[in-house]
């Protein structure tokens, strides 16, 4: 498959678009000075994720994924930074460490790495078979059939995994102030 | 649409949260790039799933579990985060040496 023909494709074009968009933010993610304008900036990379999936007609995904991410996680996210006081300034110190260069090694090996295997074993291997799209009816039979048991577990997982956080994040009160509620 | 120009993506989406995980300080930032490495999985289980097509969507399956468990590690280490810097007025990873050696 040529360039030309890559081209020729309409939604080639809207995959561009979006992966640039997506790349931008992400490397704001990491590279913002400002932490709250990471976390928006996840917002942006994980819409540009929902785009993809769109494009793969994953549409129950897509939609999980805005529901979810940029309806619950973020909002915890920004909850998380404003309680911490994580630095909101321009200072770029107060938020990376000063040793930049291996950890940009690291990652542009790995990138490398990954391209490369990527690309020798899958080569220019088409997919055009991504019309139609998952129903959403496949995917409740798999959950509900099959998988009811990872299911369940998992939803067990978030039960606990919330309940535990709410427990870890509560403060516990001085014995003085127990003896107060408990008077009051 | 080829299929590697999804996976090269999720790839590089990946990276950039491995940088992200190496190179910040203050711990809710290394959570938002863990964020960032996980979404890039899922990118990567739809991209095969688009491509093979399964009868019952298995990576659509499998990346629904993620989301949840995504949901889940964000809660309970925010829960953390935030008990640390109740106890150590930082939230900054490299002075968290309580147990260091």
């Amino acid at each position: 498959m040529g360039f030309e023909d890559w081209a020729a494709e309409p939604l080639n074009w809207v995959f561009l678009a979006v992966a640039l968009a997506t790349t931008f933010s992400g490397l704001r993610v990491v590279t913002s000075p400002n932490v709250v304008h990471a976390a928006l900036f996840l917002v942006a990379a994980l819409a540009g994720t929902a785009a993809i999936f769109l494009l793969l007609a994953a549409e129950f995904l897509a939609w999980v994924l805005v529901l979810v991410y940029i309806g619950a996680v973020i909002v915890l996210f920004l909850f998380g930074i404003m309680i911490t006081r994580a630095p909101t300034g321009r200072d770029e110190a107060q938020v990376d460490h000063h040793h930049r260069a291996p950890a940009m090694l690291v990652s542009a090996a790995l990138f490398v790495l990954l391209a490369w295997g990527l690309l020798s074993q899958w080569g220019d291997t088409t997919l055009d078979r991504v019309t139609a799209g998952t129903p959403t009816e496949v995917l409740a039979e798999g959950l509900l059939g099959r998988f009811v048991f990872p299911f369940e577990v998992v939803g067990f997982v978030l039960l606990a995994a919330l309940v535990g956080g709410i427990t870890i994040a509560r403060r516990d009160l001085s014995p003085a102030e127990e003896r107060e509620r408990e008077s009051g | 649409m080829i299929l590697n120009q999804f996976l090269i993506l999720a790839a590089l989406l990946f990276c950039m949260g491995v940088y992200g995980l190496l190179v910040r300080r203050n711990a809710v930032m290394v959570l938002l790039s863990v964020e960032l490495m996980l979404a890039a999985v899922n990118i990567n289980l739809v991209a095969l799933e688009a491509f093979w097509q399964t009868t019952e969507a298995l990576g659509q399956i499998l990346a629904v579990f993620i989301i949840t468990i995504a949901a889940a590690e964000v809660g309970i280490g925010l829960a953390i985060i935030l008990l640390i810097f109740r106890n150590r007025r930082s939230a900054n990873v490299d002075e968290l040496n309580l147990m260091r050696w």
